[in-house]
């Protein structure tokens, strides 16, 4: 079987596929890419199954060595390829011998890289995906430097279906951190004042963000009401407002209930490009038309 | 409407995002109705029952008409299906059965007698992959969570937080009050190649059976 080895995991690089929806009743997270269109956009360039697997890297991106000849494509944040020495393009299929080492730099724009290898990543797959959890402890722990990844099968790649896969890609990139939202369901629990704000303020992501969700700095969004909302389920792209006033987008990792009001849902656009927010940045959010 | 006059088990359906509808309940008993009937009535990713609602996510088609459907459901009691019966066996020397007797100005042997005594169902889950809650305790012996969570509690322990009861299927942080753990001989409370991988799925009824360490 063919197999990768990671020579550089960075700061943090998990597998990663489109997670396990269909358990949050047993208390399961969804899990899966962070990035969504990301993962999709790389597992297309390198011809494999949406349900392919593939790594995700963070911030300072990854260094994987083919161990026998391979077919990789980076895509997500700006970052800079490398093959060996040589620049490497982005979003496009790129062809490794065995042995040869493709570094992902730290992205220019951008927080998450993702790495299909045609084939797909072989790791072990619990309740029917190969996505690491980081909240809830499900499939393969975080690479470490040194961790070699089987590779599973797949035909060769002919000159024309690689021109072809080339052709295709290219678009893509981190999207603007303009994000659209549907207010609610929680929003009567914030004071009208809060919702004005909330729409109309610039918020900060914090260094403290991760797989879970996408902290935010800026105004204080105050409730309109004291007590204990009981807790109920939560979706993918929820802005939860804990009692500190400080919202929280909800990415992959997210548990699957919660007990804090959710003041408006990031729609799936959105929650790709929070997804690829750097601490720093500003985050604004413009409700859906419509429903309003 | 019910029969009676009183509202039906729908009280409110509010849109969540583009793709999702939280149902309310009326009561917490009406949780597992609207669970079952949104199972057999709706195509959806999710459902997902907790506390007072029953989130439907991934819902196929237009979720906005979905939701004035479901404000006019008629729900029969038959729809809640009860599930099967699991028997836990449990060594009760908690660390805050003390406490809980306090709190319920009864004797620690008073507590366990309760607590062997009662027929749990799990109502949801949450916090971790195979954690129920569980309910069927009477109102008056909910507890608060410890003031002062546990940084880590052992796989297995029984707790009590709130109105419910729950297991720790794995170790982890947390603030419920222990009153004791599982025996060895118990049924493994998740294993991921088994289905469904939770033990105390929603609906699963549940008895505690005291056995000495």
């Amino acid at each position: 079987m063919s197999a990768i080895r990671i020579e550089r995991a960075g700061a943090l690089t998990t597998v990663q596929d489109r997670g396990r929806p269909g358990y949050a009743h047993l208390g399961v997270p969804r899990s899966g890419a962070a990035d969504l269109p990301a993962l999709d956009q790389a597992n297309a360039l390198v011809g494999n199954r949406v349900d392919a697997a593939v790594l995700e890297a963070t911030a300072t991106g990854v260094a994987v060595r083919a161990l026998a000849d391979a077919v990789v494509a980076v895509t997500g944040a700006d970052a800079p390829v490398w093959v060996g020495s040589v620049p490497a393009p982005l979003r496009a299929p790129i062809r490794l011998a065995a042995g040869q080492v493709m570094e992902v730099g730290s992205p220019d724009r951008g927080w998450r890289s993702y790495v299909a290898v045609r084939g797909g990543i072989g790791a072990e797959p619990v309740l029917g995906s190969r996505a690491t959890d980081l909240l809830s402890g499900l499939g393969p722990a975080p690479l470490r430097d040194g961790d070699e990844l089987p590779v599973l099968a797949a035909t060769p790649l002919g000159e024309r279906d690689f021109a072809a896969l080339r052709a295709s890609g290219a678009q893509g990139g981190p999207g603007a951190l303009d994000l659209t939202v549907t207010l609610g369901p929680r929003e009567d629990w914030f004071r009208a004042s809060a919702v004005e704000a909330f729409l109309s303020s610039a918020f900060t992501a914090t260094g403290d963000s991760n797989r879970v969700g996408l902290r935010l700095d800026g105004p204080v969004l105050e409730r309109a009401r004291d007590g204990e909302l009981a807790s109920e389920g939560m979706v993918l792209g929820a802005v939860q407002v804990p009692p500190s006033g400080k919202p929280v987008i909800f990415l992959a990792d997210h548990p699957v209930t919660g007990g804090y009001p959710v003041i408006a849902v990031v729609d799936s656009v959105g929650v790709a490009a929070a997804a690829q927010a750097r601490p720093g940045e500003s985050v604004r959010f413009r409700v859906h038309a419509g429903s309003r | 409407m019910r029969a009676d006059g009183s509202t039906g088990p729908v009280t409110r359906v509010r849109r969540v995002g583009e793709h999702a509808l939280l149902i309310e309940a009326a009561s917490e008993a009406d949780v597992a109705a609207i669970t079952a009937a949104a199972r057999e009535r709706l195509e959806a990713t999710d459902v997902v029952p907790a506390a007072r609602s029953v989130l439907i996510d991934g819902i196929r088609g237009d979720a906005a008409a979905h939701a004035s459907d479901i404000e006019a459901w008629s729900i029969g009691p038959t729809d809640a299906q009860s599930g099967p019966l699991v028997e836990l066996p449990v060594v009760f020397d908690g660390e805050d059965l003390d406490h809980v007797a306090r709190l319920w100005g009864a004797s620690g042997e008073a507590v366990v007698a309760q607590m062997v005594g009662v027929e749990f169902a799990v109502a949801f889950c949450g916090f971790a992959p195979g954690f129920g809650y569980l309910t069927g305790l009477p109102p008056d012996l909910a507890v608060p969570r410890r003031a002062d969570p546990r940084t880590r509690v052992p796989a297995g322990s029984v707790g009590l937080a709130g109105p419910y009861a729950g297991v720790y299927p794995r170790e982890s942080p947390g603030g419920w009050q222990l009153l004791g753990r599982l025996a060895a001989a118990a049924p493994r409370l998740w294993d991921t190649h088994r289905e469904p991988p939770a033990l105390l799925a929603p609906g699963t009824r549940v008895r505690f059976v005291q056995v000495r360490a």
